[in-house]
């Protein structure tokens, strides 16, 4: 049985100030807790020992999603299930709304928050375990061992960042706001990562994420998200990837981006990404660039191989989406195989 | 810590520790067994609980994150609270169909079925698809919950 073992203490900050102040009492010492969707399931596996939990759902400046003219600015309570189904963000970033509607299942969308999924810790086959089934390898570099059952040379831990949300919201150029007993920071959510399997994040231990700002996309912008998985009712990404691109009234494509994430210890973006004309042998050359940079490592349960052979028809799937023309529904089971 | 919130539509203050699972807190604390545990990894959805009237994983939910609230568990289903003097519509669907079969599943089942009838009486059968996407059975390959779940709602609208 899978409980979560009561050796620290909860504190339940109501204001901003109060969270600061928590952070620069507890440093390192303390988590923070918003969902509890990631957090609770790594604490009854033993990846974390806490002294001091501070929980954030009381903290309500943290709520909401501001429409203004020239951004979405979104809370980082903001509940995955408030981003699938609020219509006016799904016609703005579609993209946005359908990566949040393919997190997990119906349940954790209702407890999990857009600022979780972007602090969402990386995921491996060897840490994402009891602390006795990890015990029995001895270990490895992202907790309580000394190598890497992945790379085995390697001496850094290439564990996946797993969150859907954080590809799309790099492909949208969006930036995140820190907050801090130092003060407040913004960074483009593609500067949050950094490339280290053992904590990915750019954030301080004493730093909380308070809001997202996404630019409302200009009228020739397109964007489209695939994602593969087990099974298309619940699963983490086997992989997952976010398009963006403008489009002219003479089916001409430019300023492409493309983000594939569920590999490395942070997304990656495709370079050399060609312009032109859109027809279906620049889909085809977007999907052998991809193919070319995305190499899935074995630090996710499936043949990498077939993983890999999947990244062009993802890349064709987010084209569809993205012109408009794969299934409308925001709903996850329109992704089941 | 003292917690007060409500279950099934009573008043309840409890001594808990703040971490302690609503699962257990509902099962121990209440003697309200029919919640289920199944993984207690958030993946199988047997422990599908309300809060304010959203489906979510109470294995996952640390009882201090409760404070206030209203939880409904499969046990207020049939009580009444729905509108219903006995079984809830699905409930009673399940029976018909033969939906259940070890039923570990069922109060999950149950409980996020009626979520979704609450907010959408009318759904097509993809959206009842959807609804049940958290929860997993490994009996009945799914037919005759999801047949259950669009008939109840038939049953509902009529
Ligand atoms: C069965 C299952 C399937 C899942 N599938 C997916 C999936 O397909 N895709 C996916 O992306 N995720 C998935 N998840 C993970 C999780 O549900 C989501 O990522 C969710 O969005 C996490 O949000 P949360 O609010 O619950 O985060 P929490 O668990 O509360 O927090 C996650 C981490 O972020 C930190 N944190 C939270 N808020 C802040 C903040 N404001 N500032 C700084 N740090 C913060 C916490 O300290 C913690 O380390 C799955 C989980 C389960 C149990
Ligand atoms: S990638 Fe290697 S070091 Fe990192 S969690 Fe997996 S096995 Fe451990
Ligand atoms: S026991 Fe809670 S989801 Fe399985
Ligand atoms: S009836 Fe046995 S798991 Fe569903």
């Amino acid at each position: 049985m899978l409980r979560i073992a009561p050796t620290f203490e909860v504190l339940r900050p109501e204001t901003l100030d109060e969270v600061v102040n928590l952070l620069d009492q507890h440093g390192e010492a303390a988590r923070l807790i918003a969902g509890g969707t990631d957090f609770v399931p790594n604490l009854k596996h033993g990846l974390y020992a806490p002294e001091v939990v501070i929980d954030l759902k009381g903290v309500s400046a943290l709520r909401g999603i501001e429409h203004r003219p020239e951004s979405l600015v979104f809370g980082a309570l903001v509940g995955l299930h408030e981003m699938e189904t609020d219509t006016r963000v799904h016609a703005v970033l579609p993209s946005l709304s359908r990566a949040a509607s393919l997190v997990a299942g119906p349940q954790q969308r209702r407890m999990g928050t857009l600022g979780g999924n972007l602090c969402l810790d990386t995921r491996c086959v060897y840490i994402n375990q009891t602390e006795f089934w990890r015990g029995a390898l001895g270990g490895c570099l992202k907790k309580d061992g000394d190598v890497c059952h992945v790379t085995v040379t390697g001496k850094k831990c290439v564990a996946a960042a797993s969150n859907d949300t954080a590809p799309v919201l790099i492909s949208l150029g969006a930036t995140v706001e820190l907050l801090s007993p130092r003060g407040v920071r913004h960074l483009p959510v593609d500067e949050l990562y950094i490339n280290d399997g053992i904590r990915n994040l750019a954030l301080g231990h004493d730093e909380v994420l308070t809001r997202v700002f996404v630019p409302r996309p200009g009228p020739q912008r397109r964007m489209g998200f695939e994602k593969l998985r087990t099974r298309g009712a619940i699963d983490f990404p086997l992989l997952n990837c976010a398009l963006a691109f403008d489009l002219d009234e003479a089916e001409n494509l430019s300023e492409p981006v493309l983000i594939f994430s569920a590999v490395a210890a942070r997304p990656r973006s495709i370079s050399q990404l060609p312009v032109g004309r859109l027809d279906a042998a620049l889909i085809a050359e977007f999907g052998q660039r991809a193919f070319a940079s995305v190499r899935p490592l074995t630090n996710i349960n499936a043949d990498v191989d077939w993983r890999r052979e999947m990244v062009p028809h993802l890349v064709s799937r987010a084209f569809e989406a993205a012109l408009g023309r794969a299934s409308a529904t925001p709903f996850s089971l329109s992704n089941a195989r | 810590m003292i917690l007060r919130f409500q279950v099934n539509a009573t008043d309840v203050e409890l001594d808990v520790l703040p971490m302690a699972r609503l699962l257990d807190v509902l099962r121990e604390d209440l003697r309200l067994t029919g919640s289920k545990e199944g993984c207690g990894e958030g993946e199988c959805g047997a422990c599908t609980v309300l809060i304010d009237g959203r489906a979510v994983n109470s294995c996952l939910v640390p009882v201090f994150q409760v404070a206030g609230a209203k939880v409904e568990t499969v046990e207020g289903l049939a009580s009444g609270l729905h509108g219903h003097e006995r079984l809830h519509p699905v409930q009673a669907a399940f029976l018909e169909h033969g939906a259940a079969q070890c039923g570990i599943c069922t109060p999950g089942f149950l409980v996020a079925a009626a979520e979704l009838l609450a907010h959408t009486p009318h759904p097509t059968r993809l959206e009842v698809r959807e609804a049940l996407a958290g929860n997993l059975c490994r009996c009945t390959g799914y037919q005759k919950i999801v047949d259950a779940v669009a008939n109840a709602l038939g049953r509902q609208g009529s």
